[in-house]
């Protein structure tokens, strides 16, 4: 036995470890998870991400609706998806997804929701952009306070003269006078002030607006006007002088893609990219809950089985292949959690169907070795002419396997098939973790075994399965 | 010693019968579900499908009843699962979220109280229907073409590479052809439809046959400077019986799973793991009693006329 067998098998045993540690559940330390410096801040944890299919919630698909012979603009859809992440972020639930995809079409998912037509109503909303006057009895700190933790704030908007009399009479109300609203607004843009060369926002009013805009303007001089995008404040510029001409610009403490960005909300707040629900669904939560336990019940049925073909069929072997399989196993569900890769319903069922096919490297080996020995070569000859030859048809097959992976994670991203996806993942996943396992650590085991051994395996050829 | 290439009439006609009884039942989902060879899911041609657990045992006229009294005329209301699951299944066309609520609450009035939890429904625009079964078309023909295109370079060093590829790709198609009947034959016997993951099924069954047939030739690389002087077709039946062992090991490891998964998993992917399987055994069959000798038929045919041109 050579040193780099010990080598190779103290790594082997090390990965094993970690693999183990990692896929237990337990609390892990926090600087464990600080490890995870690719994944976001907030969720780094060695958790299992569950798709949909399997936590219940609700999976809503958006598309820009504009008239015939309109273009998208990608920055009105980032707006657009900006603008559902907060309402949908407001419903107040956890970990829910709002991605674009493709060029027109926004996907908002919803884990866990109880009332999906509620996330609906809310998710459908049209954005409303509104200046309003703070009331009078309140400090600016205390507008900065609220703007900072983004707490949604009472607008008189929409509301009849009798609603605004009884809510200003409540003393721990605080009720904002709408001014305009997002339907007054003609542009909003980016730009500099010529002056300071700070970044700042320019806005243009519509003609009628901007006749209303001076009047109010003149008659508030030294007071605040804030800017509210669907109840939360965005900016609070203070009125310095009349503004006749409907031009108007807002200062504020930002970067020039800050202020962009909200020119763009102002802009498309006002007159957000309508957007249609083209599909949806909703899976009750303990649908999904029923799903992980019969998928996680097939799977130990169907790998038991497997691990005992292989014991019964390959022997020592067969051992070994095993061995192998555990940490193939254990390695996709650490890369599951690592990377992290959302599991769901089709995607279990890839994984499982990994591992019935992960085995089949090992059997081209050991059936390849069997051959071997039958033509009377010695022992640890079969065993390096056995994993040589069955290389190019490893390496091959597991080409084959990655090559639909590809094409089938193409087609499930062209519309949002996240369940397709899933599948393409872990199947792919599972082949190139099976070059590893399946060939190195199992040759380990092997030379390992029968390096130390192998005399007296030779004298009990039913070892072999020969 | 058996001999694969010399019993290929019998294999062809198996694989023709094989076909033949998938066309059938195509033909007859067809007849049945006006033009529908398959019965093709909302995912593909819009609509909504509704799985409903109700609290109590409930009415299935009553149901829908619910369904007509809002403007779904028509629906097709399935039972699901066994009698006291008081599960149902109902499809009807495509439904605003209003709708759908609308529906619910009526059927919590009049049929029964429908468990929130463990319901599920979704609805999809026939707009994109139209649009995912573009996608789906385009994704099989890039997956035959990428299949060819693999098996063209991996064997490029041999005599007539492209000739492995088309084996392939005729031995694909069958597997394909008799997934699809089955599925066609299921739709009519327990009403299962082709969604998205059928899809995925079929494009990995299309994985699957090229799997298994390049160990095949993968074994006929080998052998062909090994044994030279050795006619074609013993060449080839001998790589057949040296990888007989690991082909069928490999498949039954991959069957023990999807059989736990049939019959452990869950309800919704069952047709979808049960495709696989079919398209599985499908394609342990014709890698090696259809591809292979079609392989030699092929050669002898053309050591033939090269022959016979020799001769003239």
């Amino acid at each position: 036995m050579d040193r780099r067998t010990i080598t190779n098998f103290v790594l082997i045993l090390v990965l094993t470890a970690v693999a183990v540690y990692g896929v237990v559940p337990q609390q892990h330390p926090t600087w464990v998870t600080n490890l995870l410096f690719w994944q976001p801040e907030s969720a780094r944890d060695l958790d299992f991400q569950l798709g949909l299919d399997l936590q219940g919630g609700l999976q809503v698909l958006l598309v820009a609706d504009l008239p015939e012979g309109h273009t998208v603009d990608a920055q009105a859809m980032g707006a657009a998806r900006r603008i559902v992440e907060n309402r949908v972020d407001a419903l107040g639930l956890t970990e829910p997804v709002v991605q674009i995809q493709g060029t027109e079409r926004i996907v908002v998912e919803i884990p866990g929701i109880e009332d999906p037509a509620q996330a609906v109503d809310t998710i459908r909303e049209t954005a409303l952009l509104e200046f309003v006057t703070p009331p009078p009895r309140v400090s600016m700190d205390t507008i900065f306070a609220i703007q900072s933790m983004e707490m949604p704030i009472s607008t008189t908007y929409g509301m009849t003269a009798a609603e605004i009399q009884s809510l200003s009479e409540m003393p721990d109300v605080l009720l904002f006078e709408t001014v305009m609203t997002g339907a007054d607004l003609r542009n909003a843009f980016p730009t500099r002030d010529p002056n300071t060369a700070q970044p700042v926002i320019a806005i243009e009013f519509q003609p009628q607006a901007a006749t209303f805009f001076a009047n109010y303007t003149a008659s508030h001089i030294g007071q605040s006007l804030c800017i509210v995008l669907d109840k939360q404040i965005l900016s609070c510029p203070r009125i310095e002088s009349t503004i006749p001409t409907g031009e108007a610009v807002i200062q504020g403490n930002f970067t020039f893609d800050s202020a962009n960005q909200l020119a763009v909300q102002l802009q498309y707040g006002a007159l957000p990219i309508p957007l249609r629900i083209e599909s949806y669904k909703a899976i009750g939560p303990s649908l999904g809950a029923i799903s992980v336990e019969k998928s996680v019940r097939a799977g130990i049925v169907g790998l038991t089985v497997v691990f005992l073909f292989m014991l019964i069929y390959y022997r020592l072997n067969g051992l070994a292949a095993d061995l192998a399989l555990a940490l193939y196993v254990l390695l996709n569900m650490l890369l599951y959690k690592l990377v992290p890769i959302t599991l769901t319903l089709p995607g279990i069922a890839g994984f499982l169907l990994s591992v019935g096919m992960a085995v089949d490297a090992n059997i081209l080996v050991f059936e390849r070795m069997k051959e071997e020995l039958r033509r009377g070569r010695p022992l640890m000859r079969a065993v390096e002419v056995g994993f040589s030859r069955a290389w190019t048809s490893v390496r091959d097959s597991n080409l084959a396997t990655l090559l639909s992976c590809l094409i089938l994670y193409i087609f499930g991203n062209a519309f949002a098939a996240g369940l397709v996806k899933g599948f393409a993942i872990t199947l792919a996943l599972g082949s190139l973790v099976n070059l590893f396992t399946a060939i190195f650590t199992t040759r380990t085991l092997i030379r390992l075994i029968y390096g130390s051994a192998g005399d007296w395996i030779q004298k009990h050829a039913w070892l072999l399965g020969l | 010693m058996i001999n694969f290439v010399q019993k290929r009439r019998l294999f062809f006609s198996i694989a023709a019968i094989m076909l033949g009884l998938s066309l059938m039942a195509l033909l007859a989902s067809a007849i049945l579900f006006d033009g529908q060879a398959l019965r093709i899911s909302i995912d593909f041609r819009g609509g909504t499908l509704f799985v409903l657990q109700f609290d109590e045992v409930v009415d299935e006229s009553a149901i829908r009843d619910v369904f007509t009294a809002n403007d779904h005329t028509g629906p097709i209301v399935q039972r699901l699962g066994a009698m006291d699951d008081n599960t149902w299944q109902v499809r009807t066309r495509f439904a605003e979220t209003e709708e759908v609520q609308k529906i619910l609450d009526d059927l919590d009035e009049q049929v029964g109280q429908v468990n929130r939890t463990l319901s599920n429904w979704s609805t999809v625009e026939p707009a994109v229907g139209a649009e995912v079964a573009q996608h789906a078309a385009l994704a099989v023909l890039a997956a035959s073409v990428a299949v060819l295109c693999f098996i063209w370079f991996s064997f490029r060093k041999i005599p007539n590479p492209f000739r492995y590829g088309v084996v392939t790709i005729v031995a694909m198609s069958i597997n394909v052809v008799i997934s699809v009947g089955f599925y066609a034959l299921m739709g009519i016997l327990q009403g299962w439809e082709a969604d998205v993951l059928f899809l995925t099924a079929v494009l990995t069954v299309i994985g699957f046959s090229v799997e298994d047939l390049i160990v095949v030739f993968d074994r006929i690389r080998e052998n062909i400077p090994r044994h030279r002087g050795e006619p074609f077709e013993l060449v080839v039946n001998r790589s057949v019986l040296e990888t007989l062992h690991r082909s069928l090991a490999t498949q039954l490891n991959a069957m023990f799973v999807m059989v736990a998964i049939i019959l452990f998993g869950g309800a919704t992917i069952k047709p979808f793991i049960s495709v696989m399987l079919v398209g599985m055994l499908s394609e342990t069959f014709t890698s090696l009693c259809v591809a292979v000798p079609l392989l030699v038929v092929w050669e002898e045919r053309s050591q033939t006329r090269s022959f016979a041109r020799a001769a003239a």
